[in-house]
Order: structure tokens, then C-alpha cells, then sequence
């Protein structure tokens, strides 16, 4: 029996006996309350030094494991992580922000934007020093803060400069060796072909973990046949990393080049996030050697958990850009209701308009809580499957919550163009549809 | 970033949990159905919860032990504010009525510990304090009490009417809020601790109430009622700068807590329903397309997010007063989230398990009556949103009324 049971025990035990104390009729009729209470008090503060001791034995072990948790609830940033949100925020309002509405209608991120933000080191920032990168380590966490900074600024813009760095740290982290020598240095030494993820398939329920697309094993050689969707920068993307079902094994990632046969790329315009450039992946007997395993031969075997990660880091991502552009709704309307007068008043005076904006924040807040948590999790190593599929659970309800209301409160404003407003609408329904694509 | 319980709080959150498994759970239903009778196991658990303490070399869970700390210094904490809403958590998540009702832990202590000098937490100590604030003509607007306190001499004489007061007829003394001068608006509102036995104060009622029936809600009049001049809790003077900060701080501290019991009760109905559905076969799992679900697994696990959202405000709120950041705002979003997740969490789960959750018996139809106060007392939803509102747009209480 380990310690904290023996806590349990030793509690629960005493703390049943003094129900039966306190319920018999002996204590009172004798007049002993205070003498029971003291004797109560007593044995509690012997327990407690026995439970003390054990737990402290308790805490020593686990710090001894070799796999060390954080001591302490923590929600404040390494300085490298504040650092590096300073420089994104500040991309996010000169960059993002002012480009955004012809982005959007250009459904294409504007000339030089993707080498702007390649600019900052974000794709080396995905990559480790070990391989050649720069990050000191990988951290879900750090990667969360880049998603919500630059979605703040701008969802589609952040989905199109994320694409390829997801790509690159995917490779980074699941990659074997030698795929890891001959792909990082595309990526990390400039130039930067791009890539991309492409997970999601273009039908209603789509499941992550019921992929339509296949490989098969045919003489050594992958052969894909599928359908991707919504991918970013589709048309322009030199590597794509397409997630398959090896029938009898289960999903996988498979790299996969542009000018392979049998890879078409189809434009598809989309409600929201146009500035991404989405489009759909046709592979049709794309045959890719089987180096193209993402992790390699041994990926076929243990390649599982692979998955998950990836299914995990996904959801975080997009989270993460719910939390961005929900927080670009709520700075935006603000200012703005203070401005708009209204029966001789600011809106913002009238109680229906306000808590609106209150639950707005409260529940903008909510989605952040169970993002950031998920994200530290990872860091952690601990599990996540419960709690990305959780965030990912709230962030889509609310995310269009957020969007409708943030119209709502503008009004005819919100509903043309010449506000960003209808374009953070579109932005966020978009959160519900993507499970896949994208990684912290 | 790392949001998880920390090791150092899980002796304190066990402990809790234990007590609320053993003592709570085995004696909620009695006294949920002999409202107004004294749980008398209360205090062998008060005597327990003090040599859980004393031997433990940990502060308790109580309500008592929250106050601001230093932030400088020593790197990140997680202090006295984290624990009390994680053990209140736990001791909800066993009985809400019973958890208000343990012995020296009212929430009169909390704002003794918020304001109280130092000769007055020394004379104090171990008193079971009440809170009294909410008027016959005054709830959610509690600037606009009409009790009044007149100095005569050294004594303070009180005045007035309140109800509501938890706690109030069971505690040894009461945190009596009052105006020295109802011109002079909120920033002439002080509290003031009146031992029970003073002549002039005097419970004239208990209120017969839908939920938490374990704790006792009291009416108290105060006539012409003398207490000395050092039971003023804070400062005599009138600023009318400060405003209102003085007595309301306490709530900054008290709000998480009261999430947490919100989170402490919901999470009790979420686990028993989540029980009873999974003997219908009904299983939650954390993969798939929300949609292709049942609709059972898909509400159990919506709820379940709302929770955890709930449950992570509480946390950082108090993670904020234990770093001594000031958190108004995060104290009431985690109090106005919370509340109300936990209030359609408990009435959703009775809906969920059908005639086993409407009926006595599961504590299920239980909950669901003892969440709806978590959003009325210590500032009900709507108050929360206008603080926040406020806060947010930088208004004044005057603009957004």
C-alpha cells in the first residue's frame, strides 16, 4: 500500500468514528462534548503529523523520479517567452492588422508577409538547437503564445505564416534522423520552401482518427489516394505533410512533394481565413518511397502516439487562435462602444450592451484557461488528451459566440466592411471546423 | 505556464476531500431534512480541523486563512488563497450547507483577516464570525444601508435591521456593516464586530430556505447596541477617495472561494451522474466528433468543459491575491462563471438521470437546490457582470448603473 493510500485510510477511519461519536447520545448525556472535542483534537493533530510526514516522504519521491513535474501552479511566462510575444504582438498591429481586409480580399496574404514573419526567427524558433534551430527547447507553450499573438492580429494571416512552421516542428519532432538532416536545413537555413499540414478531409463529422485518405504498402514503396482539405498556402506549398490511414496500423504522416505524380492541388474559397490561400489536396496513387514516413520504418510500429501528439497539438493551436481573434473582438468593441452614443449616451452606459462585453471577457477568458493548461500540460509531459479535447470542446461553442455578439454589439457597423469586425465573424466559425492542419 | 494542483496543496485538498467523503456525505441528507437543528458533528470536525492544522504545520482550509500576501521576495507562491478555494472545493464538493457551517471559519473571519489590525486579530482570534451586510431595503446596492453607528463616547452605538446573515445565529460574534453618516455615502460604510450576548443585538428569525438547509440564515436586529471603540474593523476616518475599498476588499478575497464551492458541488453532480449514465452504458471519451455522439456523452462532456473553466478562473484568480496582484476583475469573472456553470450543471444532471436525480434518492435533486445561492450571495451574477463591465470600460458606477 502506498503512502497516499495509507493517508486515506488512516483519515477516512477517524473521520467515520467521529460521526459515530458525535451521533451517540452518550457524549451528551455525560456531559463529555468538551472532553470529546479535545480528544478529537488530539488524535487529528497525530494523524495530521503521521500525514504530514507521509506526504512529504510522498513529495520527495516524485521529485526523486526521474521525470520532474513544476512545483507550482504557475501562470506567468519565461522571459524568452515575454519576449518573444512583445515582438509578435508588435508584428501583429503593423503587419497583420492594417493588411488584413486586403488579404482577405485578395484571398492571398499580401507579397513579402510570409518573409516578414520568417524574418522574426519563427521558424527556427520551432526547431531546436540540436537541430540547428534555435529554441532552447520545444515548448507547446511558447508555440500557443505565437498562434494567439498573431491571431490576434489576424486568423487567416496566422494560419498561413503557422502553416510552415508547423510543418518544420512536426518534422523536428517526430522526424528520424536522417529525415531530419535532409529536411530540416530546407527549412531553417532560408529560402523557406513552403509547407504545410494537410489533415482535414472534406466531409461532415469529419474524425481525425477516421481518415478517409489511405496508404498502401506497395513493394516497399507508400502509394496515397485521398482527399485533403482547407489546407493553407495549398497551391504555393512545396512539401505537404499529409496524414494517412496505413490500413491494419492506423493514422499516419507521410511527407509528400508537390510535383510527385498524381498531386493536384485545387483552390477552395472558404468563408473565413481566406487570406490563407486554402485549397484541397487530390492525391490519386501518389506513390512516395518509404522514407516518406514520417519517423521512418519504426514510425509504422510505434508511430500511435505520433498521432495523438499531433491530434492534441491541433486542437491547442486552434484554440489558441480562437483566444487570439476573440481577444481582438474584445479590444475592438471597447473603444468602440464607449465611442457610439446612443439616447444621449454611450452605449456602453446600458446594461444589455455591457454585460455583453463582460460575457465576452469571462468566457474569452475561460477558452484561454483551458488552452493554456493543455499547452502546459505538454511541457509537463504530461498527458493532454482529455484537456485539448476539452478546450477544443468550449473554444468552438464560444468562438462563435463571440463573433455573432461582437457584430452584435456594433450593429450595421459589424455587418459591413468597413470594420474588421464581419471578418473576425467569419474568422471564428472557422474554429468548430478545424480539427487538424496546424501544431503547436 | 503549468496549471496543475500543485504537490505542495494536494495534503490539504486530501484532507479536505476526506472529510468531506466521511463527514459531510454520510449526514447531508439528515440535515438537508432537520433544517434548523445544530449538526453536532460539527464540532468534533471544527476540533478536528484545528489539530488537522496544528499537526499538519499547514494553515486550514477555512475561509478564515485567506489574506493578501507579499508578492516580492520568494518567486511565485501558492498560498493561503489557493488552498481555501481548493479545500472549499472539496468540502462542497460533500455538503454546502455543512461546509458554511463549520465552526470559526464564517466569512466574517475572512474579512477579519482582510482588515482587521493586528490587537484586534489578537483579541479575535478563534471567534466564529458572521458576515452582516444585506438589508430588508438593501441587497445587491449594499452601499445603501441604513444601519447606522454613532460614536458616544468610547462606544459605538448600532442601529438597523439585517438578513441573510449565514452563519448568524450559530457563530459567536457578528461583522456588522454600518454607516456613520448616510450622507457621506459608500465611503462612510464600516464594519464593526458585535460578539453575540451584547444586549441590544438579538436573532429574531431563520429563514426557511430552498438549499444549503444545513446552514442557518439569520435575521438580526440591532437596538441601540453598544460595543466599544476598538471593534471598528479598519479605519474611523471617512475617505471619500478610497471610497468604498475598505469594507469591499474582503470580497476580492471571497469570491474565488465561493467559485470554488461552486466548482466543489458541480463537480459532486457531474460524477454522480456521470455514474449513473455509465450504467446505461453510456461512457465518456474524449475522441471522435462531437457530433457522432450520443447526445448524453456530448452533454457530459460540455459540461465538463464548462466546469474545468470554472474550476481554472477559480485558480488563477487566487493564484493572483497569492502573488499580490490585484484581481477585482478575475475575482468576479471566476465567481460569476463558476456560479453559474455549477448552477445548470446541477439542474442539467438531475435532468440527465431522470427520476433518480429528481428524486431524494440521490443528493443529485440536492445539489441542484444548494447551487442556486452560489450565484446570489457574496454579489450575484448580475453584480459580477457589472464590475467586470466597469472594469473593462473603464466606467464609474455612476455611468454604468
Amino acid at each position: 500500500m502506498d503512502n497516499e493510500k495509507i493517508i486515506n485510510e488512516v483519515m477516512g477511519g477517524g473521520l467515520r468514528a467521529l460521526n459515530r461519536l458525535a451521533d451517540s447520545s452518550l457524549v451528551e448525556r455525560w456531559g463529555l462534548e468538551e472532553r470529546t472535542q479535545q480528544l478529537v483534537y488530539e488524535g487529528a493533530k497525530r494523524m495530521a503529523e503521521t500525514a504530514a510526514k507521509a506526504a512529504r516522504r510522498l513529495v520527495r519521491r516524485d521529485r526523486e523520479a526521474s521525470h520532474r513535474l513544476p512545483a507550482k501552479f504557475d501562470l506567468s511566462l519565461r522571459e524568452e517567452q515575454q519576449l518573444m510575444r512583445d515582438t509578435l504582438r508588435r508584428f501583429a498591429d503593423e503587419e497583420m492588422l492594417p493588411a488584413a481586409r486586403r488579404a482577405d480580399d485578395a484571398s492571398a496574404p499580401p507579397d513579402g508577409f510570409l518573409e516578414a514573419f520568417e524574418e522574426l526567427g519563427a521558424i527556427a524558433m520551432a526547431v531546436p538547437e540540436s537541430l540547428g534551430g534555435t529554441a532552447e527547447r520545444m515548448s507547446a507553450v511558447s508555440q500557443m503564445l505565437v498562434a494567439e499573438d498573431l491571431a490576434r492580429g489576424d486568423m487567416g494571416l496566422a494560419y498561413a505564416a503557422l502553416a510552415p512552421s508547423s510543418f518544420v516542428s512536426a518534422v523536428a519532432h517526430w522526424a528520424d534522423s536522417d529525415q531530419h538532416s535532409r529536411l530540416i536545413p530546407i527549412f531553417v537555413d532560408g529560402g523557406g520552401a513552403p509547407a504545410t499540414i494537410a489533415v482535414i478531409e472534406p466531409q461532415p463529422l469529419f474524425d481525425p482518427y477516421a481518415l478517409r485518405t489511405k496508404a498502401k504498402k506497395r513493394s516497399g514503396d507508400y502509394v496515397l489516394s485521398g482527399e485533403k482539405s482547407m489546407v493553407a498556402l495549398a497551391s504555393r506549398a512545396k512539401w505537404f505533410l499529409v496524414a494517412a490511414e496505413l490500413p491494419k496500423v492506423g493514422p499516419r504522416f507521410f511527407v509528400v512533394e508537390r510535383d510527385t505524380p498524381g498531386v493536384e492541388v485545387v483552390s477552395q474559397p472558404t468563408m473565413g481565413l481566406r487570406s490563407a490561400a486554402l485549397g484541397r489536396l487530390k492525391l490519386d496513387g501518389v506513390r512516395v518511397p518509404r522514407e516518406a514516413l514520417l519517423g521512418g520504418e519504426a514510425a509504422a510500429e510505434e508511430g500511435g502516439a505520433v498521432y495523438d501528439d499531433a491530434v492534441n497539438r491541433a486542437r491547442i493551436a486552434w484554440g489558441a487562435m480562437a483566444v487570439g481573434a476573440g481577444q481582438a473582438v474584445l479590444d475592438y468593441v471597447i473603444p468602440y462602444c464607449n465611442d457610439r452614443v446612443a439616447f444621449g449616451e454611450p452605449i456602453s452606459h446600458r446594461q444589455s450592451v455591457a454585460f455583453m462585453i463582460a460575457d465576452i471577457a469571462i468566457e474569452l477568458e475561460s477558452m484561454r484557461m483551458l488552452v493554456y493548461r493543455a499547452a502546459g500540460r505538454i511541457d509537463a509531459g504530461l498527458s493532454c488528451r482529455r484537456e485539448a479535447y476539452l478546450a477544443s470542446t468550449l473554444c468552438s461553442e464560444k468562438a462563435v459566440e463571440i463573433g455573432t455578439n461582437g457584430v452584435q454589439l456594433l450593429g450595421g457597423a459589424g455587418f459591413i466592411k468597413d470594420h474588421p469586425m464581419e471578418i473576425w465573424y467569419r474568422h471564428l466559425c472557422a474554429i468548430g471546423v478545424m480539427d487538424g492542419n496546424l501544431l503547436v | 505556464m503549468y496549471l496543475e494542483v500543485p504537490q505542495s496543496l494536494k495534503l490539504i485538498v486530501n484532507q479536505a476531500h476526506q472529510v468531506a467523503k466521511h463527514v459531510f456525505r454520510p449526514i447531508s441528507r439528515k440535515y438537508d431534512r432537520a433544517e434548523h437543528a445544530y449538526p453536532k458533528e460539527l464540532d468534533l470536525l471544527a476540533a478536528l480541523m484545528d489539530g488537522l492544522s496544528a499537526g499538519g504545520g499547514q494553515r486550514s482550509a477555512g475561509v478564515d486563512a485567506v489574506q493578501r500576501e507579499a508578492g516580492a521576495g520568494d518567486g511565485v507562491r501558492n498560498g493561503a488563497n489557493m488552498a481555501t478555494c481548493l479545500g472549499l472545493t472539496e468540502l462542497c464538493w460533500g455538503d454546502v450547507g455543512l461546509a458554511l457551517s463549520i465552526p470559526r471559519q464564517g466569512l466574517g473571519n475572512a474579512a477579519i483577516t482582510a482588515v482587521a489590525n493586528p490587537e484586534q486579530k489578537k483579541r479575535f482570534k478563534g471567534t466564529w464570525a458572521a458576515m452582516a451586510i444585506t438589508e430588508p431595503g438593501a441587497g445587491s446596492d449594499s452601499a445603501n444601508i441604513r444601519t447606522t453607528a454613532r460614536l458616544e463616547g468610547d462606544e459605538w452605538v448600532l442601529n438597523g435591521e439585517k438578513i441573510y446573515v449565514t452563519a448568524g445565529s450559530r457563530a459567536d460574534s457578528v461583522v456588522v456593516w454600518a454607516t456613520l453618516d448616510r450622507n457621506l455615502g459608500r465611503a462612510a460604510i464600516k464594519s464593526f464586530i458585535v460578539p453575540h450576548g451584547t444586549p441590544g443585538m438579538e436573532v429574531v428569525r431563520l429563514d426557511k430556505k430552498m438549499g444549503i438547509r444545513a446552514s442557518d440564515t439569520a435575521s438580526i436586529t440591532l437596538t441601540d447596541c453598544r460595543i466599544p471603540k476598538e471593534n471598528l474593523l479598519g479605519t474611523p476616518e471617512i475617505d471619500t477617495k478610497a471610497g468604498f475599498g475598505g469594507v469591499m476588499q474582503t470580497f476580492d478575497n471571497t469570491r474565488p472561494i465561493v467559485a470554488g464551492m461552486a466548482v466543489g458541488v458541480a463537480r459532486a453532480a457531474l460524477e454522480q451522474a456521470r455514474e449513473l449514465l455509465s450504467e446505461q452504458g453510456i461512457e465518456v471519451r474524449y475522441r471522435g466528433s462531437f457530433f457522432t455522439k450520443s447526445a448524453a456523452e456530448a452533454e457530459l462532456i460540455r459540461m465538463e468543459a464548462e466546469w474545468e473553466a470554472g474550476r481554472l478562473l477559480m485558480l488563477k484568480a487566487a493564484w493572483m491575491a497569492d502573488n499580490g496582484i490585484p484581481n477585482s476583475m478575475e475575482a468576479s469573472m471566476s465567481k460569476a462563471k463558476a456560479a453559474r456553470v455549477a448552477n445548470r450543471i446541477t439542474l442539467r444532471c438531475v435532468e440527465l438521470c431522470g427520476p433518480l436525480g429528481y428524486s431524494e434518492q440521490e443528493l443529485l435533486e440536492k445539489w441542484a437546490r444548494d447551487s442556486k445561492i452560489l450565484d446570489i450571495f457574496e454579489g450575484t451574477q448580475q453584480i459580477q457582470l457589472l464590475i467586470i463591465a466597469r472594469r473593462l470600460l473603464g466606467k464609474r458606477s455612476s455611468e454604468l448603473r
